[in-house]
């Protein structure tokens, strides 16, 4: 990208190289230079459209000042509205969406976790989606935090429901909810080690202990062919 | 003369006696004059009242319950996980397997989904949209015939289990015909259905409305007024809005609590805001009321079937099934040949002998898949059990990076200890029934 008559580009972040993916095998297709790269995270400028500007001015009211503080970036795609908050005021967050008359999202639909290895810094995002019942309206929370302190305070004060799903967070993604009344897994025995969601556990490949003999996986049994 | 029990051990919480067999007179016996207050007892895994793999441990103060606790995962498959190995169209086949009384309803919160992600949710012809809503709305008659009839069976019935599996297996000959299979069918794809109506289908989709609403009736003579059904359900289980709200509880369980909440009417999906139907609710909030809105609901779905039907046979007859995207919906139009479904022989004689672009674009569309633009995006449906969201993550590639599902079954378990505890023992079978949890959905 040296040359003068090429347009600016970005140089980081990128998604990804080449046509299909492929690494170290020979790509003769003459796409092994491709540069795929991945959009910067922005803010979405206002206005968002539909309903989520009185969502967005709602909550700017009643959270006052502490807004920008509580909320990171505002993310509005494929006709859905996210509200980055930062994990330190997300209870308060949730409380306020909760009680306040002109935004009531009383019920929650739970939270779901995702594990972005690339993203440094907030590697764990766990994602709540809420619903607005008195007025028919949705919206999106997400939170992250950094692999290496994994923690994200827990929301059962404010929506009971979430008992079940944030111990599966845990479960799947080892995100720690602080708070919560009883973290322990959900699906997975409890003596499992690790969180078989992230990125970084395998598919398959793991011995399985039954009735005290070491079934070896898959990959790893005898073969009689 | 073997011991009465396989163990008896000492834990810290007491006297720990595993049971296991015909030696249940011999525990009463030992039992009897102990000044144990407290007696807990592990109802399943394997027990028949809870729908699969659910287990209970319940602490018993003579008949009452005044703990209980849900335990659950004994059915997780990694559903989630495994479908980021697999292309987005594939991921279909596995998550018609998670709530297997329901597998349409998964499938069509997927492809929601996905659709939304591409950005062709207004491009799903609206022939493939009445489809969807029509197989629908027959799963949701099937799934609340076997509700209903397990609900029976637990409660000592029979015969309402044995009415509501004939029914159902009405539904699952439609289902064979129209898709193949009767179960897990993998018939809703991202961008349309599978493969059209087969000749005939409109008129078995038809012979099933004249029946089916004799079936619902007969249902209903034999339960609506039962003295011994009115007396195991009435006023049991008892979970009013408030608590509904809290535990995010959804489906006909919120309905039972007086709330018109159905999402075929709020937020409307597949066209629904086109037909006519009425969202049945009772006040009452317990196991009863939950059952008549079933019933009510079962009624309202013949009604929904009838119009798609009417569009199926009229307006949108010959119309396409699949969106008219070539580098989204599937190459093939499937066709029923002397070995099974496959793909239909014009289609062979294209790409075998006619075109080779079309060879490597079958070959790149089938074996590759295609790619779904980065973001997320989150699509729910009406499920027979409530709202059934599927949050799906894409990286740009041709495999999910994330899908999460909200499964109602799992959200409304969580109801278990809200309305088991202090009630008796007996009324745990109707509470949990009344909730109607399908484990392959709840753990996936």
């Amino acid at each position: 990208m040296s040359s003068d008559n090429l347009p600016g580009v970005p140089e980081e972040p990128i998604a990804r190289t080449g046509m299909f993916g492929a690494t170290g095998t020979g790509d003769t297709s003459g796409y092994g230079r491709l540069v795929v790269r991945r959009k910067p995270e922005l803010s979405t400028p206002r206005p968002y459209g539909g309903y989520f500007d009185t969502v967005a001015d709602e909550l700017e009211r009643a959270l006052g000042a502490e807004l920008a503080d509580a909320v990171e970036r505002v993310v509005v795609d494929r006709g859905e509205l996210t509200f980055h908050v930062r994990r330190e005021r997300l209870v308060e967050v949730a409380r306020t969406l909760r009680d306040d008359p002109a935004l009531r999202f009383e019920l929650s639909l739970g939270v779901s976790g995702v594990h972005y290895p690339h993203l440094e810094g907030e590697e764990l995002h766990a994602v709540i989606h809420l619903c607005s019942i008195t007025h028919n309206k949705r919206l999106r929370l997400e939170v992250s935090c950094p692999d290496a302190d994994p923690h994200i305070p827990s929301t059962v004060s404010v929506y009971p429901t979430h008992d079940w799903h944030e111990r599966e967070t845990w479960d799947f993604f080892g995100i720690v909810f602080d708070g919560h009344p009883a973290l322990t897994r959900i699906m997975m025995p409890d003596d499992w080690d690790g969180h078989p969601q992230r990125k970084d556990y395998p598919l398959g490949g793991i011995p399985v202990e039954y009735r005290g003999a070491e079934i070896p996986a898959p990959d790893q049994r005898r073969s009689y062919s | 003369m073997s011991a009465p029990y396989e163990e008896i051990t000492d834990a810290t919480e007491g006297k720990v006696y595993t049971v296991s067999g015909n030696d249940w007179t011999e525990l009463v016996e030992t039992l009897t004059g102990q000044q144990d207050e407290q007696l807990v007892v592990n109802m399943g895994p394997q027990h028949p009242s809870t729908h699969g793999v659910l287990r209970l441990v319940l602490n018993l103060d003579g008949e009452t319950v005044t703990e209980a606790r849900t335990v659950i995962g004994y059915l997780h498959t990694g559903i989630e996980k495994n479908m980021e190995f697999r292309t987005w169209t594939q991921g279909t086949t596995f998550v018609t397997r998670m709530d297997y009384l329901a597998p349409i309803f998964n499938e069509t919160a997927y492809c929601l989904g996905v659709e939304k992600l591409l950005g062709i949710t207004d491009r799903v012809p609206e022939r493939a949209q009445a489809i969807r809503v029509m197989m629908m709305e027959l799963t949701r008659i099937s799934s609340h015939m076997v509700a209903i009839g397990t609900f029976g069976m637990e409660l000592g019935a029979t015969t309402p289990f044995l009415f509501g599996s004939r029914e159902r297996e009405m539904v699952l000959d439609v289902m064979e015909y129209i898709t193949g299979l009767r179960m897990n069918m993998a018939y809703i794809r991202p961008g349309g259905v599978s493969v059209d109506l087969p000749a005939g289908a409109v008129d078995k989709v038809g012979e099933l409305l004249k029946i089916m609403p004799q079936r619902i009736k007969d249902m209903r003579k034999m339960l609506d007024a039962n003295p011994v059904y009115l007396a195991r359900t009435k006023d049991v289980a008892y979970l009013d809005l408030t608590g509904c709200m809290a535990l995010g509880i959804t489906g006909p369980m919120l309905r039972a609590a007086g709330l018109p909440w159905d999402l075929r009417k709020s937020q409307p999906y597949c066209g629904y805001e086109t037909y006519e139907f009425d969202v049945p609710t009772e006040r009452t909030a317990d196991v009863y009321g939950r059952y008549l809105v079933r019933m009510a609901e079962m009624e309202q779905s013949l009604k929904i079937i009838e119009q798609a039907l009417d569009r199926l046979s009229g307006p949108l007859k010959g119309d396409r099934v699949m969106v008219d995207d070539k580098k989204i919906g599937w190459p093939a139009q499937l066709a029923l040949g002397p070995d099974g479904l496959g793909n239909s022989p014009d289609h062979i004689a294209h790409i075998m002998s006619g075109s080779m672009e079309a060879l490597i674009h079958h070959f790149k569309l089938v074996t590759e898949g295609f790619r779904v633009p980065a973001g997320q995006a989150f699509a729910s449906v009406e499920s027979p059990r409530g709202e059934l969201g599927a949050h799906v993550v894409s990286d740009g590639g041709t495999r999910p990076y994330r899908v999460h599902f909200r499964d109602p079954s799992f959200t409304n378990l969580q109801a278990v200890p809200a309305t088991c505890e202090g009630g008796m023992v007996a009324d745990v079978i109707s509470a949990v029934a009344s909730i109607d949890p399908v484990m392959g959905g709840v753990d996936r």
